[in-house]
């Protein structure tokens, strides 16, 4: 009896629900993944970190069927599996939520959750749209979640599409789920939200994969920790016995003195002053002063009005109302273009939509704001462009084969190296910058950093929008918090702690320091 | 710095990559080489010659559809703007203007209705299909009033010099042709402009937020190929020595699937003009070798359009694999 008990409680110390084993993938010209073996428990979070390229999301693919694995097995609560697709690793269980999210705007909750296996009736001709709204609001109602099953996605925020997508892979009874960054265009609100529900499914046993480039969540969150770097497994962890500079660690190889690196710079003239800035529903009220040579952080929720006040600067949306002037001179922002002319530049903050060609050449798209200075009578001066190209290359550390490479095929870190490589040709005296380092790797992000010290060491105004607390924490001299469309606090660098400026951002704490402006 | 991040190896020089760049050369020097074994008439200087000109009218009017489908827009409107500025263009020389000042009528007929095009696009937001679906059919109506169904005859000779003359043993129109592809061509691959065609074409929001003034761009682009149209329409006519109604009819068709077959993406941003020149001669080869054989016009058709989705379909497998 006893020792049947002791064989049961052995096989559950020992069954995990996945195991990889000795998994590699190549592509031409690169190995992903290399003999990569890892395995998670049952009821666990497992952090998979890495620097962007180190073939997290390569190994996460082959297990959600969206790549073929070269050699190696992969094991499903004791059963080897084949994944030769998508539709096999949702069949078994296995639910990817992807970066960008893959369902569809026009339809409604209800709708995406059953999106391919709709319940049927009439011979199997029509959908059972009550019994599928039935069974999708009890999966809402399983997870907590308050939204109609009848609204369209595209009502939802991205946070809450998200939680759908998280709803749907429940619905389909996923034994392990794949989460790729999930936290990228979330507030910190719905951060911790997302988080609570994936503790319940753990809970429940479901296995969660969560790929992050966040230290914080990480420590937060996971049980675990795996760290990939190059295509390989360097280390597998449990959370409480690793810190954040031992991961940060193991994933560049090196140690990394600084975080957020902060270069002492010197506070100079006036460069942009906004008088009750106004914009369609998101931006009600702004009233700030930008100086030169300094870096002023903006912080807040998602949908607080950041990016608006970005836009509008920016000519990009239109300015109902407010004043902007640029060193003291009081202007008119029609066009991004107007913008430009006035010394303005934006880095916006969903560079693969907004900010890149990704079809197109290196070259093409760091050169693309010096085109009309480099050209004579409309014929480009390639010569001098490439030389400026070669040049920023090398400044900003881009790792690109050649000039010609499309953009799309670099890195996120390089290619947001890339878009702010065009904003250097411009010069601009005010540079904004909105998540200038979301979902990119940590080296690229200390560079990037870097970089934007010593542009404010030579005298730019900039702005920065982030999501990332200690980002702003970190690199800003100034920290402006913004709630519900209006300028809510300001607070110096010393002034400044994570509490205070979440405090301000939900409403806890009002009119911190703005009183300077009246 | 030493962080080992990715590989920065280029991509080896793979079957992928030879078949997309030479591919459509190869598909061209195959059917060359059939077609002369089935026929010795077909490798004569004085065919190839007359496949050349044949493929001057749709090759022009492929020229401005090139950079249209750059920008990921379409022009439909493109044979009843040929259409319109032919019948006035001939009405007007009837009636003694001079060549010269009739053909820069046409041009700015051509200009003009382009920019209708491009403004209804770039301003108006109505969706390049549909825009230039209406530019046909009120292109095509205007037309028809304009001549009340009965076809201009008899042209000077001084202009039908476009459609006929020669320059040493050059066919006018050939030379005609030639010299615009030269000329976009110089423009798409060196200047400004050409940049930012491919840039909207890629991804216009971005290229708004990088300081591209896209909506100008746009509207020259439909204008260039309004342009375009007009001026195939005028060697059209100088050849025929008539404006018909109904001239032009169809050659949207012909335009856009030679600028797909020469490999320019409808999704925009990628395509050159060498392959658009590829695509029109690949087309008119095929219908003048079915000529000489003496297939019949129905076939024609048909086989027409069975290359033109066997193109389209080559193209989606070698992007799927090098992907």
């Amino acid at each position: 009896m006893s020792r049947t008990l002791l064989f049961i409680k052995i096989m559950a110390d020992q069954t995990y629900r996945l195991e990889l084993k000795n998994i590699t993938k190549s592509f031409p010209g690169v190995l992903a993944v290399q003999d990569v073996t890892l395995s998670a428990y049952p009821g666990e979070i497992l952090a998979l970190a890495g620097e962007n390229g180190a073939g997290k999301s390569t190994l996460m693919n082959i297990l959600s069927g969206a790549f073929t694995a070269d050699t190696g097995m992969i094991l499903l609560d004791g059963q080897e599996v084949k994944i030769p697709s998508p539709r096999r690793a949702q069949e078994l269980g296995i639910a990817m939520i992807h970066q960008e999210l893959a369902l569809i705007p026009q339809m409604t909750v209800a709708q995406n959750i059953f999106l391919g296996r709709e319940p049927l009736f009439a011979a199997g001709t029509l959908v059972n749209t009550k019994m599928m709204q039935a069974e999708a609001q009890s999966v809402l109602n399983q997870l907590g979640l308050d939204f109609s099953v009848t609204a369209l996605i595209s009502d939802l925020s991205i946070a809450q599409r998200q939680m759908v997508e998280i709803a749907k892979s429940i619905s389909i009874k996923s034994r392990v789920i794949i989460l790729d960054e999930p936290t990228s265009a979330l507030s910190e609100r719905e951060s911790a939200k997302l988080f609570d529900l994936m503790r319940s499914l753990r809970e429940q046993g479901v296995t969660l994969i969560y790929i992050s480039h966040r230290m914080e969540e990480i420590f937060n969150l996971s049980d675990r920790v795996a760290v990939m770097r190059d295509g390989q497994l360097v280390g597998v962890a449990a959370t409480k016995e690793l810190n954040v500079n031992s991961v940060v660690q193991m994933m560049v190889g090196r140690e990394l003195k600084e975080f957020f690196p902060k270069a002492e710079t010197q506070r100079g003239e006036v460069a942009l002053e906004v008088h009750n800035l106004r914009s369609g529903s998101h931006l009600k009220d702004a009233t700030f002063t930008l100086y030169k040579g300094e870096i002023v952080g903006l912080a807040g929720l998602v949908g607080s009005g950041r990016t608006e006040i970005a836009r509008v600067l920016f000519g990009a949306d239109p300015n109902e109302g407010g004043e902007i002037r640029v060193a003291g001179k009081l202007v008119k922002i029609h066009s991004p273009q107007e913008a430009i002319r006035l010394g303005i530049g934006l880095v916006t903050e969903d560079r693969k939509a907004q900010g890149l060609f990704l079809g197109q050449s290196v070259r093409s798209n760091a050169s693309v704001s010096l085109f009309e200075r480099l050209s004579r009578f409309g014929f480009l001066l390639y010569e001098k462009i490439d030389q400026w190209v070669r040049g920023a290359i090398q400044q900003l550390n881009i790792r690109a084969a050649n000039l010609e490479q499309r953009v799309g095929n670099l890195s996120g870190g390089n290619q947001q190296k890339v878009v702010i490589a065009r904003w250097l040709a411009v010069n601009p005296q005010i540079l904004i910058l909105d998540e200038p380092t979301r979902g990119i790797d940590v080296s690229s992000k200390a560079e990037i950093h870097n970089l934007m010290g010593e542009l404010a060491a030579k005298g730019m105004a900039i702005l920065m929008i982030s999501s990332e607390l200690p980002e702003i924490l970190g690199v800003s001299d100034r920290i402006l918090v913004m709630r519900e469309g209006r300028l809510m606090a300001e607070f110096s660098r010393a002034d400044a702690t994570q509490d205070r400026i979440m405090q301000a951002a939900t409403g806890q704490l009002q009119n911190a320091g703005l009183n300077v402006h009246e | 710095m030493t962080a080992p991040v990715e590989q920065l190896r280029s991509a080896p020089f793979t079957l992928n990559i030879f078949l997309k760049r030479f591919g459509l050369l190869l598909v061209y020097a195959l059917l060359g080489l059939g077609l002369s074994l089935l026929s010795d008439r077909f490798l004569t200087g004085s065919n190839q010659i007359n496949i050349l000109r044949q493929a001057t009218i749709s090759g022009i009017v492929a020229i401005g559809m090139t950079l249209v489908i750059l920008t990921a827009g379409i022009d439909l409107s493109v044979g009843s703007i040929l259409a319109l500025s032919a019948v006035i263009t001939a009405d007007l020389l009837k009636q003694g203007l001079p060549v010269f000042l009739a053909v820069l009528i046409a041009l700015g007929i051509g200009a003009l209705m382009g920019m209708v095009n491009g403004l209804m696009i770039a301003r108006g937001k109505i969706p390049p299909f549909i825009a230039t679906l209406g530019m046909l059919t009120v292109g095509r109506g205007l037309t028809l009033m304009y001549t009340q169904g009965k076809p201009f005859t008899g042209l000077p000779d001084t202009f039908r010099f476009l459609g006929t003359g020669s320059i040493g043993a050059i066919p006018m129109p050939i030379v005609i042709a030639a010299a615009l592809f030269i000329l976009v061509t110089v423009i798409l691959t060196r200047t400004r402009f050409g940049e930012y065609i491919y840039l909207i074409g890629d991804n216009p929001v971005a290229a708004r937020l990088a300081g591209i003034n896209t909506n100008r761009m746009i509207v020259f682009v439909y204008m260039i190929s309004g342009i375009c149209s007009a001026l195939a329409g005028l060697i059209l006519i100088a050849r025929l020595d008539s404006a018909q109604p109904v001239i032009g009819v169809g050659y949207e068709f012909s335009a856009i699937a030679a600028v797909v077959v020469g490999g320019t993406s409808f999704s925009g941003g990628e395509g050159t003009l060498f392959g658009t020149l590829l695509g029109t001669l690949l087309i008119e080869t095929l219908s003048n070798g079915l000529n000489l054989l003496n297939v019949s016009q129905l076939w024609e058709q048909v086989i027409k359009g069975v290359v033109i989705a066997l193109a389209l379909l080559f193209y989606k497998a070698i992007n799927r694999s090098s992907k």
